[in-house]
């Protein structure tokens, strides 16, 4: 036992999945620390926004301290914020085909796109929202209205005036703030800054906090659910195995009823039937704990059966035994290493059964904690994370529970390498 | 078979299916044997001669599909729970793999403490029970200080079945069925195991049912031989009968087929190359 | 005594196993013997002696977790251990050796028929062989090996298990091999069988069809019956080498005498000797002793032997031994003793 142990720490398997696991683990627990609260707050009004560090215009401007930078370029980067490339091929777009219809002989070489100020001039001096270009769209034309809009006053660096509303005339005449394009605040100064490393989901919750707390329940879903069906395998399993007979003809019976029921029907069948009240998240862990143990029956069962007719078998038998005390004494120590694996593989099952009832609608019927199956549900089909382009409200998620199956299989593995003389390499 | 012995193990009629249709096996097929007290009976065959399923039924491991089997001159009871446990109490194995035969997470403490217990002597203070495996271990010239707290595992194939002798040496059956108890264990101790299950015999008493395929460990330990093939014994008789004056077919083409060393096989070399010497 | 040629020279041979827990088992050790064609070499020796480990060291073909450590092995003048594992695979393997293990029965396809195992075996070494060519080739060798022909277009499952064991036997010397190492080739068959495919290996030998052969057992009486040569290895090395006769009726080594001793044959007078015991273990293989190996269990140790590590001795007329005494001081113990 002692080699054997050592031989597991010695596994690189084992340790690769092990770290990950345990890294995971402390994430969920370490996390919620310096982040507490309520992880399903529903924080923006908006839905995903993207990730990144918010801080508050208010309180940006209302900042005691300002202080004065020029750096070089600041100018161009402001004007390339406001100015993309797509809206530069655009102008030029434009530019063509009006002076196409005009006859102003204006080609490709004359306009440079790269040229700023150049591109400007051209497009104030020609460019009016009356106009109107033969076979251009409305919407095109509409985008192009905009897109002056927004560049009016490209060049523009005046101070700008932030005025409050005088309660005595009722006007805007109170200077709150002057604002020059010089002027910068620390962002630690500010009162109000958000981070958030993963945006918002569609209902403007922190989709990391949310994460984190996901995994953990998800986690206990798989824990309930592995230990529920391995209790069960290995129970019917040992019974079957060492008994025989008539005893063994039933349960396999049953256990080969459930192995060819796909184990998904039989849990949608299940959950379906249960109220949506009910229909907690240990509801959903019973559930998919209640189907999951056919497998481990049969596997325990055949490991049982060659166990039985061993030479250390017989001779507990012939001093005597009752059978509870040889099933505990001499076959449950044989087995434990294997149904150690079944229930590692039982938890990884567990989780992914999880998301793929939630992904159904038929997971965890609840507003108040979040699962991994629930947030891909939320995101990917309550909401449309998928063709906003909000990646960081399902990849994340995707990305936790295939590491955390990922891990729990390199861990199976590693114990499979070293208990199963088989599979030497 | 001398009077003065007394017959303790008996058949008529002994037979086990295995399956049924098709898949029908008869594995020991209408045999009969009487076994006396005191003698040490060797059942020879090869693998697939049915011994091994005859063994278990005389342990009352397997079901016995028909005849009857006679335990001390009484009709054998092994229907409840309690009367297997007397019986056992009368009848003991050792089986041929020892590596296979103890639970690797029992220490050898447990082992004999077990055949202790079952001798009814749970209620002995700690030091008679020690001393008494104390005994058992020299019996077989283990040491038992150096066995105390150690795992079977960590002893050698030979010093394992040595314990399982000590073990029976402690349970005292009155009969020890030994299913090739020498067959995994190297040439070079197979010497010591017989001299221990010769020194059960002789001392305490027991009568050892030596089942082997081997038939010159046979020849060389027991009084009695039984030859069984296909389920069935062809032959029985002394040692020195059955061996050195085979009757049945089987025996005799056995006997002939087994590599000997002073009538080597008959295209030998080495047999060109004695009697070119001679 | 034989000045027949060459066929097989191993040389300071080591290997080493690793096993799953990365320890290393130095299986072979330093082993070292000649086989001359037209004659059989046996290895005998307990369990876990190495000679299973030797048998696979011998063909230069080395996978995890066999490692090779030093050595030579020349099979009639070729130095294999010295070529790539691609080329002993493609150009000895077959034709230069040929392997047999154990249960070598059952690693038949049992889709396949026999015939198809033997163009397989051909065309490995020579992709041109034509079918015919194969199959009569195949013809006249299970001819000569008493074989029945219909054989040939069986599969596998339809044979019993002594047949089986005959044909896989006739299928792997059908290159005649110079070199045939046969591991227990008979030891999971009943004994009528078992005598069936000795006589084939002898039959095979006497043909020329292989030209010399290792075979290997625990069972000392068949080994004696089998081959010309008994090589006995303990705790990875060879401790004594010579004739059959020589070593089982005037074994010298303390070693050889114990595993001679233990001998059981149904045959007259054998009740009444005394059967040979050797207390004691051998040594653990991942830490093998300094000094002699057999010395822990040895009734004849002396102090000199734990320290001194034991080289191979020629006692001349091709017999040697791996022991601290000569040979006129083993056979002088042995004197006093009885």
């Amino acid at each position: 036992m002692k080699t054997h142990l050592r031989a597991v720490l010695r596994s690189g398997k084992f340790i690769v999945g092990f770290t990950i696991f345990a890294a995971i683990l402390l994430l969920v627990f370490i996390y919620p620390l310096f982040n507490p609260g309520n992880p399903l707050q529903m924080i923006g009004y908006n839905s995903f926004t993207k990730p990144g560090t918010y801080v508050s215009l208010y309180d940006s401007l209302d900042t005691r301290r300002v202080y004065t930078f020029r750096p070089p370029g600041a100018a161009d980067v402001r004007i390339d914020a406001k100015l993309s490339p797509e809206d530069r091929e655009s102008i030029m777009e434009w530019l063509l085909s009006y002076s196409e219809q005009e006859g102003l002989g204006l080609t490709e070489r004359d306009i440079d796109i790269e040229y700023t100020e150049g591109l400007m001039a051209l497009w104030w001096q020609y460019y009016d929202s009356e106009i109107r270009l033969d076979g251009m769209t409305i919407a095109r034309r509409r985008e192009f209205e905009r897109l002056d809009l927004r560049l009016d006053g490209l060049f523009n660096l005046d101070d700008l005036h932030v005025m409050a509303l005088d309660p005595e005339t009722g006007e805007y005449d109170i200077l709150f703030a002057t604002v020059s394009d010089d002027d910068y605040v620390n962002v630690d100064d500010v009162a109000n800054v958000i981070y958030l490393p993963l945006g918002t989901d569609g209902f403007g919750r922190d989709v990391l906090k949310q994460l984190v707390s996901a995994i953990g329940t998800s986690l206990w879903i798989g824990l309930i659910a592995g230990s529920i069906a391995t209790a069960i395998g290995l129970t019917l399993g040992l019974i079957s195995g060492y008994i025989g007979g008539i005893v063994d003809d039933i349960v396999m019976f049953f256990t080969n009823l459930i192995t060819v029921i796909p184990g998904i029907v039989l849990l949608i069948l299940i959950s379906y039937s249960i109220s949506q009240l009910e229909r907690g998240p240990v509801t959903v862990a019973i559930v998919i704990g209640v189907t999951g143990w056919a497998w481990t029956t049969r596997s325990v069962r055949s490991q049982v059966m060659s166990l039985r007719n061993r030479d250390h078998v017989n001779l507990s038998k012939l001093s005597g035994h009752s059978i509870p005390k040889i099933i505990v004494r001499d076959i449950l120590p044989y087995i434990a290493s294997y149904v150690v694996m079944a229930f590692i593989l039982q938890i990884s099952i567990g989780i992914l059964s999880e998301a793929t009832l939630s992904m159904l609608g038929l997971g965890p019927s609840t507003t108040t904690t979040a699962t991994l199956g629930l947030m891909l549900d939320w995101s990917i089909m309550k909401s449309t994370a998928h063709i906003s382009g909000a990646w960081w409200a399902y990849y994340p998620v995707i990305l936790a529970i295939a590491l955390i199956s990922f891990s729990l299989n390199l861990m199976n593995t590693g114990l499979d390498q070293v208990f199963n003389p088989q599979l030497r390499d | 078979m001398s009077d003065t012995k007394q017959l303790c193990l008996s058949g008529k009629g002994v037979t086990k299916v295995f399956g049924h249709g098709k898949t029908k096996t008869v594995a020991v097929d209408n045999v009969d044997f009487e076994f006396y007290s005191g003698d040490l009976i060797s059942i020879v065959g090869e693998s697939g001669s049915g011994k091994t399923t005859l063994i278990k039924m005389l342990l009352g491991l397997t079901s016995v599909t028909d005849g009857e089997i006679h335990f001390m001159g009484q009709p054998r009871d092994i229907k409840t729970r309690h009367k297997k446990k007397e019986y056992w109490k009368g009848i003991q194995a050792i089986f041929q793999d020892p590596y296979s035969s103890y639970n690797i997470f029992s220490k050898i403490d447990t082992v004999l403490l077990d055949c202790i217990h079952m001798r009814g002597g749970r209620r002995l203070p700690k030091e008679t029970k020690t001393e008494m495996m104390r005994e058992a271990c020299s019996f077989v010239n283990l040491k038992f200080d150096e066995m105390t707290n150690k795992y079977p595992f960590e002893l050698s194939g030979g010093q394992m079945q040595r314990l399982m002798i000590a073990r029976i040496f402690l349970l005292k059956p009155k009969i020890l069925l030994a299913d090739e108890p020498t067959s995994m264990i190297d040439a070079c101790s197979r010497a010591t195991i017989l001299d221990f299950l010769l020194k059960l015999r002789d001392e305490v008493g027991m009568t050892i049912i030596f089942i082997t395929h081997d038939m010159g460990l046979a020849y060389y330990v027991s009084d009695t031989v039984f030859i069984m093939e296909k389920g069935k014994i062809v032959e029985h008789g002394s040692a020195n009968d059955v061996i050195l004056n085979p009757k049945a077919p089987y025996t005799v083409q056995l006997l002939n087929d087994i590599p000997k060393i002073h009538d080597p096989w008959e295209f030998s070399r080495n047999r060109r190359e004695v009697s070119d010497a001679g | 005594m034989h000045m027949g040629k060459i066929m097989l020279e191993v040389n300071d041979l080591s290997t080493k196993y690793i096993t799953r827990f990365k320890e290393d088992v130095y299986a072979v050790s330093d082993v070292s013997f000649t086989l001359e064609e037209g004659r059989s070499v046996g290895i005998a020796g307990e369990s876990g002696c190495g000679k299973s480990t030797l048998a696979l060291s011998l063909m230069g073909y080395y996978f995890p977790p066999l490692h090779y450590i030093k050595g030579d092995i020349i099979i009639d003048g070729q130095n294999i251990t010295k070529m790539k594992p691609d080329d002993v695979r493609k150009n000895v393997l077959g034709t230069e050796i040929a392997y047999i293990p154990q249960a070598a029965m059952n690693a038949l396809n049992p889709t396949r028929k026999v015939i198809r195992f033997i163009e397989d075996v051909v065309r490995a070494h020579d992709p041109k062989a034509t079918k015919k060519d194969i199959h009569d080739l195949a013809r006249q060798r299970f001819e000569v090996l008493n074989l029945p022909e219909s054989t040939l277009n069986k599969h596998a499952v339809e044979l019993s298990g002594g047949m089986k064991q005959r044909t896989v036997i006739a299928v792997s010397t059908i290159l005649s091999p110079k070199v045939l190492i046969a591991d227990e080739p008979s030891s999971a068959l009943d004994v009528t069988s078992q005598k069936a495919v000795i006589k084939m290996l002898n039959d095979l030998m006497d043909m020329g069809l292989v030209k010399s052969m290792i075979f290997i057992t625990h069972e000392l009486p068949l080994l004696y019956n089998v081959t010309d040569d008994i090589i006995v290895m303990y705790a990875a090395q060879v401790v004594e080498k010579g004739n059959a006769n020589q070593m089982v009726f005037d074994p010298l080594h303390p070693y050889s005498k114990g595993l001679m001793g233990s001998m059981l044959v149904p045959e007259e007078g054998t009740r009444e000797t005394k059967l040979a015991a050797i207390p004691g273990t051998p040594p653990n293989l991942k830490k093998p002793p300094e000094g002699c190996r057999f010395a822990e269990r040895c009734k004849y140790v002396m102090p000199q032997c734990k320290v001194y590590s034991v080289g191979y001795t020629e006692y001349g007329d091709g017999r040697g031994g791996r022991c601290l005494l000569s040979e006129t001081e083993l056979r002088d113990l042995y004197a006093i003793e009885n």
